[in-house]
């Protein structure tokens, strides 16, 4: 099953982002998925917004399903579109993204997005991303499952095409009209 | 509008203080403002922006934040001590805020039947008019196609929702058992209506509609503005105070974010504030002319707390069940409302008449039953994917094998008023201002236990017709509350064991109503909200005679 722009700027008119802004279209990731959080700790952490990106489509590989194409545009026209005037949000999200990095350098001296895929999902697993309740206040496992991994799986289980997966065409979180709870399964 | 440089000083001159902005207070400030009278409504929690709710849905789907962060509830303010035998969990059960409650509610709107007035000093005939009002103003969707309900002489405001697909299954075994169905009154838009969107299939109704297609309470909140009243958010009002003869609330005494007290006066006073703040306001406001609380010359304040209480039986069956496309139910039956212990027989069978032999022999006889046919049955894709330990493939596997064939029943029973469930004040425990916190005494008794077993059998028998693999009961020992609060500052003629009598006046104070499901005798099984709204128009007629 394929996601589309479509899926991504409907997930982010359910979550309150004006679509259709500059912001949202514009591929220019250093106005929209900038982050000063990385300047505090400084050093090799402070990686660019592009990075940034990379490491959360880095993530969309492990969370989401194999079966899906489209991924990439689907999470940056979603991301981008989260962060856009959500500062403290988006604060969250790139110290998330940081402290992930932390655990891929102490465990294998690489950034999340340079590991092959097996090991990027080990680092997610035994940092106990899978388990931790997600928090954006908690401990590193916890904010990294709120603001990552929860945050992608939310985009994408509350779409359209992502509920389509599942067998709901409208899921909760996505105003898809009051015609699909009236119908019968498709034989 | 709740910044600091918001003036919540109170207004020179006011005929009408209102204290709560949930659906009563709204009703009676919009009301009252529109003939003309200066209206002043305090509010003890804020005035939230309509822009936030899409955020305010993404709290309610996400873990992460909890269910109180929603509408912003909890912490010192909002602090209360559940003392009875059954732990009540307030603070999920109420929403302070312009809209109150509503904006949280499920928004479900029966009108009571004729024989839950019994015990009331009022009948069905004299809240009809009021009733028919009440729906016109919160925006009904409904059919007249139910044969059980009271009679109604105008149609609803707006159509019913079809039926769901859910629905359908269930028809087929309900005709098997001679079980009726019907549509179910809704506060939530089939069309647009009254400014407003029709319904568009979030699905999160409760504890959060982004489309504003569900009825709350902030939309008659701007209309009452819209025609001149005022609204102070914010201020939680302490006390109310009395003049010499005690015969008239003089002032209510709101505190405000910026440390300062004042004092709204006005001509009459209406408390709207839900029941369990009403009591509590009532309590605190004790003084040497009324040691026991203003208005509880009766030493009924506070006492006869109900609630409704839900009983539902869930499982699985071999198809598709089509559930949480959308956050609200489309059928209902309340033929086992006036007759709960009554058989039904079908084409194939029946619901077997109430003994007194079942489970427990000799148990008391069950009071009234509403049941319905949920269309959320079982858990929601995205929530179950957050809170997972799982995700890629073997997630979604697990999603595909959890969500299809789902299928449940709920239900509401009824408390008959006990004086000994009641809302006291705490003195031990105070909240934000330095006031006792309201402490809550409840249980739920053995005829409630009866009901709620008699609701599970039917639900039983239904899903077994449906040849369902049951897999989860909520019923007499695991119920939990409605989250209807009412009963504590009741109704009635004799001013020796009633707070209010049939105009909403307080029986001490001439000035003083009150507009909530607080002054309900008897709390029927049906949820509460279109009575609260036509009281409450009942009880602003009332005062505008006054004035």
């Amino acid at each position: 099953m394929e996601l589309t722009r479509r899926d991504a700027l409907a997930a982010l008119a359910a979550s309150g982002v004006a679509v259709g802004t500059a912001a949202v279209l514009d591929d220019d990731l250093a106005d929209a998925f900038d982050g000063d959080a990385s300047d505090a700790s400084g050093g090799p952490s402070d990686s660019a917004p592009e990075e940034r990106m990379a490491t959360l489509l880095a993530i969309a590989d492990v969370v989401y399903p194999s079966r899906l194409s489209g991924v990439e545009e689907f999470v940056r026209t979603y991301a981008l579109g989260r962060v856009e005037d959500r500062e403290s949000y988006r604060e969250g999200m790139v110290q998330a993204l940081s402290t992930l990095d932390d655990y891929a350098r102490t465990w294998h001296d690489a950034e999340f997005r340079e590991l092959d895929p097996e090991t990027r999902e080990s680092v997610l697993d035994q940092m106990g991303a899978d388990t931790a309740d997600p928090d954006p206040e908690g401990g590193d496992s916890a904010r990294v499952r709120y603001y990552l991994v929860n945050e992608l799986l939310y985009a994408l289980y509350s779409s359209p095409t992502g509920g389509k997966l599942v067998g709901i065409e409208n899921p909760q979180g996505h105003p898809g009209g009051t015609g699909s709870y009236q119908r019968g399964p498709r034989r | 509008m709740t910044g600091s440089g918001t003036d919540r000083t109170p207004s020179e001159r006011a005929d009408v203080c209102v204290v709560g902005a949930g659906p009563a207070g709204a009703l009676v400030a919009h009301r009252l403002a529109r003939r003309g009278y200066d209206v002043v409504v305090l509010e003890a929690g804020e005035r939230f922006d309509f822009e936030d709710r899409k955020e305010r849905m993404e709290r309610a789907i996400r873990p992460g934040r909890g269910p109180l962060s929603v509408w912003e509830m909890g912490g010192p303010r909002d602090a209360y001590s559940s003392e009875g035998e059954w732990f009540y969990p307030l603070n999920r059960a109420r929403v302070k805020g312009v809209g109150g409650t509503t904006l949280h509610w499920q928004g479900m709107v029966m009108r009571l039947h004729e024989s839950d007035f019994e015990a009331w000093p009022i009948e069905y005939g004299d809240l009809r008019p009021y009733y028919a009002e009440a729906e016109a103003a919160l925006g009904v969707a409904g059919a007249d196609d139910n044969p059980y309900a009271p009679p109604r002489e105008e149609p609803f405001p707006m159509p019913a929702f079809s039926p769901s697909y859910s629905d359908s299954l269930f028809a087929e075994a309900c005709e098997r058992l001679g079980v009726t169905m019907h549509s179910v009154p809704n506060a939530r838009n089939s069309e647009g209506y009254d400014d407003r969107s029709s319904c568009v299939g979030y699905g999160t109704c409760k504890p959060v509609c982004p489309s504003g297609a569900k009825y709350s309470a902030d939309h008659h909140v701007e209309k009452a503005e819209e025609e001149g009243a005022r609204v102070i958010d914010r201020a939680p009002v302490q006390r109310l105070e009395h003049d010499d003869a005690g015969e008239r609330v003089t002032a209510a005494v709101y505190a405000t974010p910026e440390g300062e007290t004042h004092r709204q006066e006005a001509r009459e006073f209406v408390l709207a504030a839900g029941g369990v703040e009403i009591p509590r306001l009532l309590l605190l406001s004790e003084s040497p002319r009324y040691p026991d609380g203003l208005a509880n010359s009766s030493g009924a304040v506070g006492r006869y707390f109900m609630d409704h209480l839900f009983a539902g039986v869930g499982g699985t069956v071999d198809r598709e069940t089509r559930q949480n496309h959308v956050g609200f139910i489309t059928s209902e039956c309340h033929q086992f409302y006036d007759d709960p212990t009554r058989g039904t027989e079908g084409t194939d069978g029946g619901i077997p008449e109430w003994s007194g032999k079942g489970e427990r022999d000799g148990e008391p006889r069950p009071d009234s039953i509403k049941l319905e046919f949920l269309n959320y049955a079982g858990p929601s894709p995205v929530e179950m994917a957050l809170s997972g330990d799982q995700w890629g493939d073997d997630l979604l596997d697990t999603l595909r094998e959890g969500y299809g064939n789902s299928i449940a029943m709920g239900g509401l029973v009824g408390q008959r008023p006990r004086k000994e469930n009641r809302i006291a004040l705490d003195r031990s425990t105070t909240d934000d201002h330095g006031n006792p916190v309201p402490e809550l005494h409840w249980r739920v008794d053995d005829r409630t236990k009866a009901s709620l077993r008699r609701a599970n059998r039917i639900q039983r028998a239904i899903l077994d017709e449906l040849g369902a693999d049951i897999s989860w009961t909520v019923g007499p020992e695991n119920t939990g509350p409605a989250f209807h609060h009412m009963g504590t500052t009741r109704m009635g003629t004799n001013p020796d064991e009633s707070v209010v009598n049939p105009r909403l006046r307080t029986h001490d104070l001439r000035n003083l109503s009150i507009a909530s499901s607080s002054v309900f005798r008897t709390g029927g099984a049906l949820n509460p909200t279109l009575t609260i709204a036509a009281l409450a128009l009942k009880a602003a007629g009332h005062v505008e005679e006054r004035l």
